[in-house]
């Protein structure tokens, strides 16, 4: 017996279509591909789950492509952290980023943007810039696949739409086509759990605008209202985006702020959350438009 | 005698290697690198069963009854163990008995162990636990220790001061007087856990006689089998306890953990039993360091001499005493700081409450102190308009000045050398913010800056501590030595109960008998109560009293052998020297073997160190020659801060120490990084936060400690003052580093953002200015505006 309790299985499937019919049929069994987040609930006596479904075997889960003609990056469940840094800086430089600040190199070693989905914590470090790269999760039951739009994944702390016969395949995110950036507060330098995160993707193909918040609200949030305004302040620059506004900055700032619904708890303040956003929001767009402005000058 | 009397007789240092003074590399270096280092979570005995232990979760309750029928009825039990099931002494402690084995009529912190359950899995002794029926009924706790140190809250000891102590020294009334300035202040410090990474851990074995035997991480094993015994009932010598692997202490395994409960589950079910706090039990299962309110008044004059200096310093004990009688007496000797003043007023407190026991941690009290003290030294110096390390330079004690409690400093007082040192180390470049690693900048991997808002900082600070048990304390440290012949060469084999923790003082053993038997091979033999104590590895004591233990017992061998082999030779022992394998002659001819001389025979010898005596202070006037020797550490910390999120990056921290003598460098320096980068912790990051007497973040998720990210370049100057009552001259070296380390940062950091910051460790919102541009200007309010719930 192990931790799992006298009657656990660890269940192994190879392949995909053994996953995700040992899923329908244990859906009490959790899937378990990285383990960082699952392995310290156990360890802790936190979790007891009745079994493990380990992914960690199936073939054709941990690899990523560029679909879509190039426009869109596919990234299978068992890719790590680590492998986002090294290879998908280019095309997904916001969520290149947020993978540095996950935990240790161990950690980024193991831990997956799949795992973060399905643990569907505010504070998990890809979320932000899922939101802001209006990503969809690729999921799979007996009964079909389907893919749901980031907007309407998270549905509480810790809940998402997932159903408890599916499995996450896949994380599907439009290639950067302007300027993005990820920033993430906390009391530490490296390894540490957000006090909050912001993410923000500066759209030129789509002439769109899109933001994230992390852990400043019970799931991870859009900043609606600043984007909107920033979509309209750059309809007429977004191919010369010209001098960054300090004014523009600080509007947009303090609407991303106004977006978050954070509280009080071990880790900040919820005005301190609130402050720190707007500053991230004001330096993040400062940031993205010097980019965008030396991209149109180069 | 000192014991370095008798090394003209011993070879010269050229011909000894790894001796001391150099810096020889652990005899566990290795085996804790590759990870077959055996540490006290590790110890395995066949057929073992595993102990749990069941906490209350409330802080306050009183115990209506425990049912553990349901627990023992789980399948793979052994049994569970309440108060009722103590066989000896229903309390314990260091310094008290105060503290239940298992809790009996009231739970007085969240934590407090109720029952323990064997069985044969650690998951059923978990279930089992749960499946403990305890009927509590709750109580307010009381949790402040401003109304605990009145001594008249109910349901607290003594009303809930645990002591209050008086150190007068001059006339702090007609002082006042001759001051041109006055400054005054409050400082606050959180609470600092001492979150070693090896949790407390352990192996009781049952033996045939009635006795058990505990293999067990700790910092003094006779003390520890001293309160072991008398809780399981047992006279001393059917309680054996041997030192397992540490994995850091620092104060927090001074008192007993799974000590008395696995043996008293290994005692009732006749099988050996394993105990292992999980991370989140372990922030649960040590005391703290105590949390401190100070207030602190100085006068000076206009030429910024100190005139007079008046504290008044409360340390919150928490449910149980532990050490805080004492820990609040060494925070109050050094409330002054290191500094010459003769009019001194000195008010400490320690309190009782329904807050998580506060004990010994590195710096005992004096961490505290130093931070309040050197925090109001830069507001006086503000106030003189001096720059800070002047202020510190004109009033620094030196060799001869009288403290507080009447003591004169004797031995190095370097204070100016090591200052003087810090002043004219060149500062560290500006760092180009654009151009840097994000690593380098505030917020560092989390990419929050490129340069906005940051602001650099320098601030500085001193510390002084006593080294050695203080106050009138009988401290003896035994070792024995013994040296046989094996492939005709002599092999000394040291023994000596001094817990190894991590400091290196099995690597300090093996140097002195490489030193004084100029032996090569020296064995190191298991640490446990056989011998005569050691005393704790504690108070930056255990390298002077092994090593006047070690080279004692040396010093005894070394004669025997010499004598026998003048009996040999016909010669008068005066004459002979030991060189390694070879006896010599006046000029230095080899004469005879060590082989040759003791043949199959061993010589060995036991020896009891003391340092010279003290006495304790008086109750009235805190008076008294109370310390055996003082030492003293100073930093500078240079500090980037972003103003507009509150964020830190600690650039650099140079530090100068006097050491006495480096035993061993590479050890010393060690020492001297990791208590910078404690203090460091408890600067900016590291606070157990505690609301209503429970802890809301007991796990390495939210107690943060520094990473190697938040660890800037330490530049250093180790400084060798002879220590004259010391072996080999050396001092203490583990704990001067950890007392101004904090300070200096939290003076850096108030030069940075020119807030006042009276509460260490910092939070980012306290550190955004005002003046900051933050969101348009307005900055944060204060935390403590906000009804946050510290």
């Amino acid at each position: 017996m192990d931790n799992l309790g006298r009657d656990s299985a660890v269940l192994r499937p190879s392949s995909w279509r053994g996953a995700v019919l040992l899923r329908s049929e244990y859906p009490d069994a959790s899937p378990i591909c990285g383990g960082t987040d699952l392995m310290v609930d156990i360890n802790f006596a936190r979790a007891r789950p009745s079994g493990l479904l380990d992914l960690t075997s199936v073939q054709g889960i941990d690899s990523w492509e560029l679909t879509d003609g190039g426009r869109t990056v596919r990234i299978g469940a068992g890719v790590s952290f680590t492998t986002i840094i090294e290879k998908l800086s280019g095309v997904c430089p916001a969520l290149a980023q947020a993978a540095r600040t996950v935990g240790s190199p161990q950690i980024r070693n193991r831990g997956t943007v799949a795992g973060n989905l399905a643990t569907a914590s505010p504070a998990g470090d890809s979320h932000p810039v899922l939101m802001a790269c209006w990503a969809r999760v690729e999921v799979e039951s007996v009964r079909g696949p389907r893919l749901i739009d980031i907007d309407d994944f998270f549905v509480g702390p810790k809940r998402s739409a997932l159903a408890p016969d599916e499995l996450i395949r896949a994380v599907l995110i439009p290639a950067a086509t302007g300027a993005q950036q990820f920033a993430k507060v906390g009391p530490r330098n490296a390894m540490v759990i957000a006090t909050t995160s912001f993410a923000l993707n500066l759209d030129v193909a789509g002439r769109r605008v899109g933001t994230g918040i992390g852990s400043a609200g019970p799931t991870p949030l859009r900043a609606r209202a600043a984007e909107q305004m920033l979509e309209e302040a750059m309809a007429d620059r977004w191919d010369e985006p010209g001098t960054v506004d300090e004014s523009l900055a600080r509007r947009f700032g303090a609407l991303v702020a106004e977006a978050a619904s954070p509280i009080d708890d071990v880790r900040g303040s919820a005005e301190y959350r609130r402050h720190a956003l707007a500053v991230l929001g004001r330096r993040c767009l400062t940031w993205a438009l010097a980019d965008l402005s030396r991209e149109a000058a180069a | 005698m000192t014991v370095t009397d008798t090394s003209t007789r011993v070879a010269t240092p050229s011909t000894v290697i790894d001796g001391v003074g150099a810096s020889a590399t652990r005899p566990d270096g290795v085996p804790k690198a590759d990870g077959s280092f055996v540490y006290s979570s590790d110890e395995y005995h066949d057929g073992s069963l595993w102990g749990v232990t069941l906490r209350s979760p409330h802080p306050r309750a009183r115990i209506l009854g425990i049912d553990t029928s349901r627990a023992e009825g789980l399948d793979g039990v052994r049994c569970v163990l309440t108060h009722r099931d103590v066989p000896g002494s229903a309390t314990y402690g260091m310094k008290i008995y105060d503290q239940p084995v298992l809790a009996f009529d009231e739970v007085r912190y969240q934590g407090e162990p109720v029952a323990v359950v064997a069985a044969t899995h650690p998951e059923i002794a978990r279930r089992a636990c749960e499946l403990v029926a305890v009927e509590y009924e709750e109580l307010v706790p009381n949790t402040d220790p401003e109304r605990s140190l009145t001594g008249t809250v109910e349901g607290l000891p003594g009303g809930g001061l645990a002591r209050h102590v008086r150190i007068r020294h001059g006339d702090v009334g007609a002082a006042r007087a001759r001051a041109d300035v006055v400054i005054e202040g409050r400082w606050e410090m959180g609470t600092q856990d001492p979150a070693f990474l090896g949790p407390e851990s352990g192996l009781a074995v049952p033996l045939g006689d009635g006795g058990v035997e505990l293999y067990v991480s700790c910092q003094n094993l006779h003390l520890d089998q001293q309160q072991v015994a008398d809780c399981l009932g047992l006279p001393l010598d059917k309680v054996r306890l041997v030192l397992s692997g540490v994995g850091g202490a620092f104060g927090g395994k001074e008192d007993l953990n799974v000590h008395i409960h696995a043996c008293m589950l290994a005692l009732r079910t006749g099988r050996p039993v394993r105990m292992v706090y999980s991370r989140e039990e372990s922030f649960f299962g040590h005391v703290h360091r105590h949390p401190a309110i100070a207030d602190i008044e100085l006068g000076a004059t206009r030429d910024g001499r100190l005139v007079f200096t008046k504290v008044r310093l409360v340390l919150d004990g928490g449910a149980y005493t532990s050490t805080s009688q004492v820990v609040i007496a060494n925070g109050c000797y050094f409330a002054a700081g290191a500094y010459h003043v003769v009019d001194v007023e000195i008010d400490g407190y320690a309190t009782y409450t329904n807050n998580p026991p506060c004990g010994a941690m590195r710096g005992f009290g004096a961490v505290q102190s130093c931070y309040a003290i050197e925090s109001a030294m830069d507001r006086l110096a503000a106030e003189l308009d001096l720059h800070p390390l002047e202020l510190r330079m004109r009033n620094a004690i030196g060799e001869g000045d009288v403290l507080p409690t009447g003591q004169p400093v004797d031995g190095p007082a370097p204070v100016q050398e090591i200052l003087s040192y810090l002043r004219d180390l060149p500062l560290p470049p500006d760092s180009d913010h654009f151009a840097a690693d994000m690593r380098a900048r505030p917020g560092g991997v989390g990419n929050v800056t490129r340069g906005e808002g940051i602001r650099r900082g320098v601030g500085y600070a001193l510390g002084m501590k006593a080294i050695g048990f203080s106050g009138g304390m009988d401290d003896t440290c035994t070792a024995r030595v013994t040296v046989w012949i094996r492939d005709g060469e002599p092999v000394a084999e040291v023994y000596c109960a001094g817990p190894e923790l991590g400091q290196g003082v099995v690597t300090l053993e093996a140097q002195i008998a490489r030193t004084e038997l100029g032996v090569r091979t020296v064995e190191l033999r298991d640490k446990d109560t056989d011998i005569a104590e050691s005393g704790a590895s504690s108070a930056s004591r255990q390298s002077w009293m092994t090593a006047g233990a070690v080279a004692g017992a040396c010093g005894l061998v070394r004669d025997e052998i010499l004598a026998r082999a003048a009996a040999v030779l016909g010669r008068f022992d005066g004459e002979l020297t030991l060189d390694g394998p070879e006896i010599r002659g006046r000029d230095g001819r080899p004469l005879v073997s060590v082989a040759d001389v003791l043949g199959p025979e061993s010589v060995s010898h036991a020896f009891t160190y003391r340092h010279r005596p003290t006495e304790p202070v008086d109750d009235e006037r805190g008076q008294g020659n109370a310390h055996v020797a003082f030492a003293y550490a100073a930093h500078r910390a240079v500090v980037d801060v972003d103003v507009e999120l509150g964020l830190v990056r600690v650039v650099e921290m140079a530090t100068a120490q006097d050491v006495g003598k480096a035993m061993n460098p590479v050890a010393v320096e060690g020492q001297i990084e990791g208590g910078t980068v404690q203090g460091l912790g408890l600067a900016v990051m590291e606070e157990l936060q505690i609301t209503d007497g429970r802890i809301r973040n007991p796990s390495f998720t939210d107690y943060l400690i520094p990473t190697m990210l938040d660890v800037p370049p330490m530049p250093m100057k180790i400084f060798e003052f002879p220590h004259p009552d010391a072996p080999y001259g050396l001092n203490g070296v583990g704990e001067p580093p950890n007392l101004s380390s904090t300070p200096a940062i939290l003076n850096a950091l108030r030069q940075a953002t020119g807030l006042e910051l009276p509460r260490a460790p910092v939070r980012p919102a306290d550190l955004i200015s005002p003046t900051a541009p933050g969101d348009g200007g307005a900055g944060l309010a204060r935390a403590d505006q906000q009804g946050d719930p510290r």
